[in-house]
C-alpha cells in the first residue's frame, strides 16, 4: 500500500496547475461563446478527476470504492424494481434497501477513517480499530435487517 | 457539594488513582440519594403503583411475565374499548415492560423470589441512579473540570423536575427514558467527538431502545439532525460528523423500525424527515469534500454551486411533492400543538383536556428546578464562549427544550437534564475559580495547608513587580473567596431543601391514595378508590362492562379488573365522545346509548363531600366540549353555563346542567347527608338544591367511604314494558316512605 502520498500538500499545488491548465487557456480563449466552454471544461474536470484518481489511489482502497459502487447499483436497481413493480412486501424492500444504504455508509467510514489524510481527525481511531467497528456496525446492520425483513 | 469542594483539594495530595475511587464512591453516593430520595411514597404510603398510565403499564407486564413474550407481542385486549378491542401488542411502546420483564426473570434465575409489583414499583427510582450516572457522563464529556460532571449527577439526582415523573410507584414510560435520553445524547457527544463508528453504533442502539420505551424519542430524532445541520452551517462539517451521523441514522433507523408501534413511521411522518434530510445533505457534503480533495478550487467552486442547487432543488421538490401526493403523513396534531399552543384547544379537546399538556406556570419553572433556573443561562453562555461541537449541541439542547417545556408542562422533563448539566458547568466555574485560586502560591510547597500558603504569598509578592508577575490575575483574598464559596454553600443546601420539601409534599402522593392530615396532626389515609375498584372486583360479574371517562379507565382495568368503555390510550376520539354523549345527556338520551354498550355500571368520581377537587363535575365541561365535537347539535357547552356565563351546580344551574346524567349520578342522594336544606358542595363551595336529582333508568349500586367513588348500575328494561320514568313514578305513587328498602330488593332480584 502507498500511504505516503499527498502527507505535503505544498507539492501538490503544482502538479494540480500543470493538469488544469489545458482547460484554464481555453477558457480564456473562449470566453466569448459560454456554451461551449463549459460542456469543455467540465468535461476536462471530469477528465482530470479520474485521471487523478487513477493515479493517487492505492489498491485496496479502490476496492473499498468498488464495493461502494456495486451497493449503489443495488440500491438504485431496488429501488427502480419498487418503482416499476410496486413495494408489496415493503419491509423487504425496505430491510434491503437500507441494508445497501446503511453498508455504503459503514464503508464510506471505513474509507474515510483509514484515510492518512483524516488522520488527524481521527487521532484515535488506527486502522484496524476502523476495521474492528466496520465490522461491528456491519454485524448490527444486518441483524436488524434480517429481523426486519419477515 | 463536598464532591466540589474536595476534588481540587485532593488534587495536590493524592495521586490520579485515589481521586478515581473517590469518583466512584461521589456517583455511587449520588445513586443512593437519588433512589432514596424517590422513596417516600413508598415509606408513606406503601409499594403501590400510582396515578393512571402506570396501572395499565403494571397490567401489561404482569401479562408478559405470565404469558411470555411472544404472546405479549400479539396481544389483542378485548378488555378494553368494550366493543372494539384494542391491540396492545401493536399500540404500545413495549421498552419498559420487556425492561423489568427481564429484571424479573434474572432474579428469579439468581433465586430471589421477587415480586412484579415491586419491580414495578422501584424500576422508576433505579433507574433515576443510573441517570445520574449518565448526566455525570454527558456532563464530563462537555467541560474538563471533574467537579461539573459530579454536581451534575447530583442535580439530576434531586431535581424535583426529574422526580415528579420517577418516584417509586409512578412506573410510567418516562421511568426509563430519561435515562436512555441522557445516555443516548452521552453516547451521540462521543461518537462526533471519535468519529468512531463504534460510538455511532452504540448510539443506535440506544436510540432504538428508547424508540422501544417513550414516544418521546422523537426529540433525539430531531436534536441530533438539528445538531448536525447546525453544525455544518457552521461550517463545521468534518469527517467525524459524517462517520457518526450516517452510522448513527442507518442504523438507529433500521432499529427504530423494529418496534411494530412506530413501524413505517421513520420513513413516512414528518416528524422524522429533518433527520432523513440531514442524512442526505450528509452525503452531499461529504461527497463534495471528497470532490474537493480531488480537484484545484477554481473548477471545484463552479461545480459545487450547480451541484448543490440542483440537489437541494430536487430533494426538496420531491419532499413536497410527496407531502402533497400523501405519502408523507404531514404532521399529526400534537406537533402542531407544540408550535400553536391554542391549536389543541380548538381542534383536538381531548389533548388540551390532559393538565401535562397544558402550557407551563412560570412559578413551575423555580419550582421543579428552583436555583438552577438562573444558573441555567449561565451555563450556556459559558457554552457560547468555547464553542465546539459538543457546545453546540449543549446550546441547541438548551433553547429547544425550553421552548418545548414552556410549552407543554409535561416536557419540563426533557428540559431537566440540560438544565443540570449547563448549570452544573456553571456552579463549578464559580467553585473551581474561587475554590483553586491560591493553586499558583501553593505549588512549591506540597502541601496545601492554609497557613503555609499565607507564609509563601508574604514571601512571593514583595519581591516581584506586579507587572511582571502576569500568571496571578484571580481573587486572591479570603474573604472574598469565603463569601462566594460560603453563599454557594448555603445555596447548595437551599436546594437540597426544597428539593426533598418538594419531593415530599407534592410528587409523592399516589394519587390513588389521598392522605389528609387529622386536626390533631396524624395522618389519615383517604382509600376510596381502591375501596370501590375491590368492590367492583368482588360484586359483579367478571366480564360486567364499566362506564367511566376515560381517566378512570386503567385503574378500573388494572385494579378492578373490569372491561372498560374507554381508557387512557384515547385512540379513538369517537368512542370517547360517545361516553361523554352519555354523561352529559339527559337519562332518556344516555340509556339507549349504555344499552348499546351493553354497560352494566356506571362509575363517578364525586369530591363534593371531602373536597377533592380532581373529580368528574369538574372534568366535566371537557366531557362535554369533546362530545361536541362529534355532536354539535346535540351536545351544546353553552347550555351548560348559566345566561351570566358561570358554572354552577346550586339552584342557579342550567337546566341542561340539571338533567345532565353526570350531575345526576353526583348528587343523587347527597341532601340526605345534611339536614334539610343544608346540603353543601365543598369543592364548589355551593349550597345544594332542596330537591335532589332523580334517576330512573340507572340505581345506585355502591358508593364508598367518602363518597369519592359512587357507581351505579343500569336497569335493566321494565318488565311490563314500561318506560323507566312512568315505572319510577308508579312506584313513587304506591309507597313513597319506603324506596330505599324496595331498591334493595330489586338489586337482589335482578341478580
Amino acid at each position: 500500500m502507498p500511504p505516503k502520498h499527498r502527507t505535503p500538500p505544498s507539492t501538490h499545488a503544482p502538479t494540480q496547475t500543470t493538469i488544469s491548465s489545458p482547460p484554464k487557456s481555453s477558457a480564456a480563449a473562449t470566453s466569448s461563446s459560454k456554451q461551449p466552454l463549459t460542456a469543455h471544461s467540465a468535461q476536462e474536470i471530469v477528465q482530470g478527476v479520474w485521471d487523478k484518481y487513477v493515479d493517487r489511489t492505492p489498491q485496496r482502497v479502490k476496492l473499498l470504492d468498488c464495493f461502494m459502487g456495486f451497493l449503489v447499483a443495488v440500491g438504485v436497481l431496488q429501488f427502480v424494481y419498487c418503482i416499476i413493480v410496486g413495494n408489496y412486501p415493503f419491509n423487504a424492500f425496505l430491510a434491503g434497501f437500507s441494508a445497501t444504504v446503511g453498508q455504503f455508509v459503514l464503508t464510506a467510514s471505513l474509507r474515510i477513517q483509514t484515510n492518512p489524510e483524516n488522520k488527524s481527525e481521527f487521532e484515535s481511531i488506527s486502522t484496524e480499530r476502523a476495521f474492528a467497528d466496520f465490522v461491528f456496525g456491519s454485524l448490527l446492520l444486518h441483524f436488524f435487517c434480517v429481523n426486519f425483513i419477515n | 457539594m463536598a464532591t466540589a469542594e474536595g476534588d481540587p483539594f485532593l488534587k495536590q495530595v493524592t495521586s490520579r488513582n485515589t481521586r478515581g475511587l473517590l469518583r466512584i464512591i461521589i456517583l455511587c453516593t449520588i445513586a443512593a440519594a437519588a433512589v432514596s430520595s424517590r422513596l417516600f411514597s413508598v415509606i408513606r404510603f406503601e409499594s403501590i403503583i400510582h396515578e393512571f398510565d402506570p396501572w395499565f403499564n403494571f397490567r401489561a407486564t404482569k401479562y408478559l411475565v405470565q404469558n411470555g413474550f411472544y404472546s405479549f407481542w400479539d396481544w389483542f385486549d378485548d378488555r378494553t374499548w368494550h366493543p372494539l378491542g384494542r391491540v396492545t401488542g401493536g399500540t404500545l411502546y413495549p421498552g419498559l415492560m420487556v425492561t423489568s420483564g427481564i429484571i424479573y426473570h434474572a432474579l428469579r434465575f439468581l433465586t430471589f423470589p421477587v415480586d412484579i409489583r415491586n419491580i414495578c414499583v422501584l424500576l422508576a427510582p433505579g433507574f433515576s441512579g443510573l441517570t445520574a450516572l449518565a448526566t455525570y457522563l454527558l456532563t464530563s464529556e462537555m467541560v474538563t473540570s471533574p467537579s461539573a460532571g459530579l454536581l451534575a449527577a447530583a442535580f439530576m439526582g434531586i431535581t424535583p423536575g426529574y422526580i415528579s415523573r420517577s418516584v417509586a410507584g409512578s412506573y410510567d414510560n418516562e421511568a426509563i427514558a430519561i435515562f436512555l435520553l441522557v445516555f443516548t445524547f452521552f453516547l451521540w457527544i462521543k461518537a462526533v467527538k471519535n468519529g468512531s463508528v463504534f460510538w455511532g453504533a452504540l448510539t443506535a442502539l440506544f436510540y432504538g431502545y428508547m424508540v422501544s420505551a417513550w414516544g418521546g424519542y422523537v426529540f433525539i430524532t430531531n436534536l441530533l439532525p438539528l445538531h448536525a445541520f447546525v453544525l455544518i452551517c457552521m461550517g463545521r462539517y468534518s469527517p467525524r460528523l459524517y462517520v457518526s451521523y450516517t452510522s448513527w441514522y442507518a442504523l438507529g433507523t433500521l432499529a427504530s423500525m423494529q418496534i411494530p408501534f412506530v413501524g413505517f413511521l421513520p420513513i413516512r411522518s414528518s416528524e422524522h424527515m429533518s433527520a432523513l434530510g440531514v442524512f442526505g445533505l450528509l452525503q452531499i457534503v461529504g461527497f463534495v469534500e471528497f470532490i474537493r480533495t480531488q480537484l484545484p478550487s477554481k473548477q471545484f467552486q463552479t461545480l459545487l454551486r450547480a451541484l448543490v442547487l440542483v440537489i437541494f432543488a430536487v430533494s426538496f421538490g420531491g419532499l413536497v411533492l410527496l407531502t402533497v401526493s400523501g405519502v408523507i403523513a404531514p404532521w399529526t396534531g400534537r406537533f402542531y400543538s407544540l408550535w400553536d399552543t391554542g391549536y389543541a384547544k380548538i381542534h383536538i379537546p381531548i389533548i388540551a383536556s390532559v393538565s401535562e399538556h397544558q402550557p407551563t406556570a412560570w412559578p413551575a419553572f423555580f419550582f421543579d428546578l428552583n436555583m438552577m433556573i438562573w444558573l441555567f443561562p449561565a451555563g450556556v453562555y459559558m457554552c457560547f464562549r468555547t464553542l465546539s461541537d459538543e457546545q453546540v449541541f449543549v446550546v441547541i439542547y438548551a433553547v429547544l427544550a425550553s421552548y418545548f417545556a414552556g410549552v407543554m408542562v409535561r416536557l419540563m422533563l426533557t428540559l431537566t437534564p440540560i438544565v443540570c448539566v449547563a448549570s452544573a458547568i456553571a456552579f463549578s466555574q464559580i467553585l473551581d475559580t474561587y475554590l483553586s485560586t491560591d493553586t499558583p502560591k501553593v505549588e512549591p510547597k506540597a502541601t496545601g495547608s492554609t497557613d503555609s500558603a499565607r507564609v509563601t504569598a508574604a514571601a512571593v509578592l514583595p519581591d516581584t513587580l506586579r507587572s511582571t508577575r502576569n500568571p496571578l490575575v484571580g481573587i486572591y483574598s479570603y474573604a472574598s473567596k469565603l463569601t462566594v464559596v460560603g453563599s454557594a454553600t448555603v445555596y447548595l443546601l437551599l436546594f437540597v431543601l426544597h428539593c426533598t420539601w418538594v419531593t415530599s409534599n407534592a410528587y409523592s402522593s399516589p394519587s390513588v391514595v389521598l392522605a389528609s392530615r387529622l386536626p390533631d396532626g396524624s395522618q389519615h389515609i383517604i382509600d376510596d378508590y381502591r375501596e370501590a375498584y375491590y368492590w367492583l372486583r368482588q360484586n359483579t360479574p367478571s366480564n360486567a362492562k364499566i362506564m367511566s371517562w376515560w381517566d378512570y379507565g386503567y385503574q378500573i382495568g388494572g385494579m378492578a379488573d373490569r372491561p372498560t368503555l374507554v381508557d387512557n390510550n384515547t385512540w379513538n376520539n369517537t368512542h370517547i365522545a360517545t361516553v361523554g354523549k352519555a354523561m352529559s345527556s339527559r337519562e332518556e338520551v344516555s340509556y339507549p346509548i349504555m344499552r348499546q354498550h351493553e354497560v352494566d355500571y356506571v362509575l363517578v368520581v364525586f369530591g363534593g363531600l371531602l373536597g377533592y377537587s380532581g373529580d368528574d363535575i369538574n372534568k366535566f365541561l371537557w366531557m362535554v366540549r369533546i362530545a361536541e365535537g362529534i355532536w354539535p347539535d346535540e351536545v351544546k357547552e353553552r347550555n351548560f353555563f348559566t345566561p351570566r356565563g358561570e358554572y354552577r351546580v346550586d339552584d342557579e344551574a342550567t337546566p341542561t346542567m340539571k338533567n345532565s346524567l353526570m350531575y345526576k349520578m353526583s348528587y343523587y342522594n347527597y341532601n340526605a347527608l345534611f339536614p334539610a336544606g343544608q346540603a353543601q358542595d365543598r369543592v364548589r363551595g355551593a349550597r345544594m338544591p332542596a330537591e335532589g336529582p332523580q334517576l330512573t333508568t340507572i340505581e345506585e349500586a355502591f358508593t364508598s367511604e367518602n363518597w369519592i367513588i359512587r357507581i351505579y348500575k343500569v336497569k335493566d328494561l321494565d318488565n311490563f314494558g314500561r318506560d323507566h320514568a312512568s315505572a319510577v313514578a308508579f312506584d313513587k305513587g304506591n309507597k313513597k316512605k319506603r324506596a330505599a328498602k324496595r331498591k334493595g330488593a330489586k338489586v337482589l332480584r335482578v341478580e
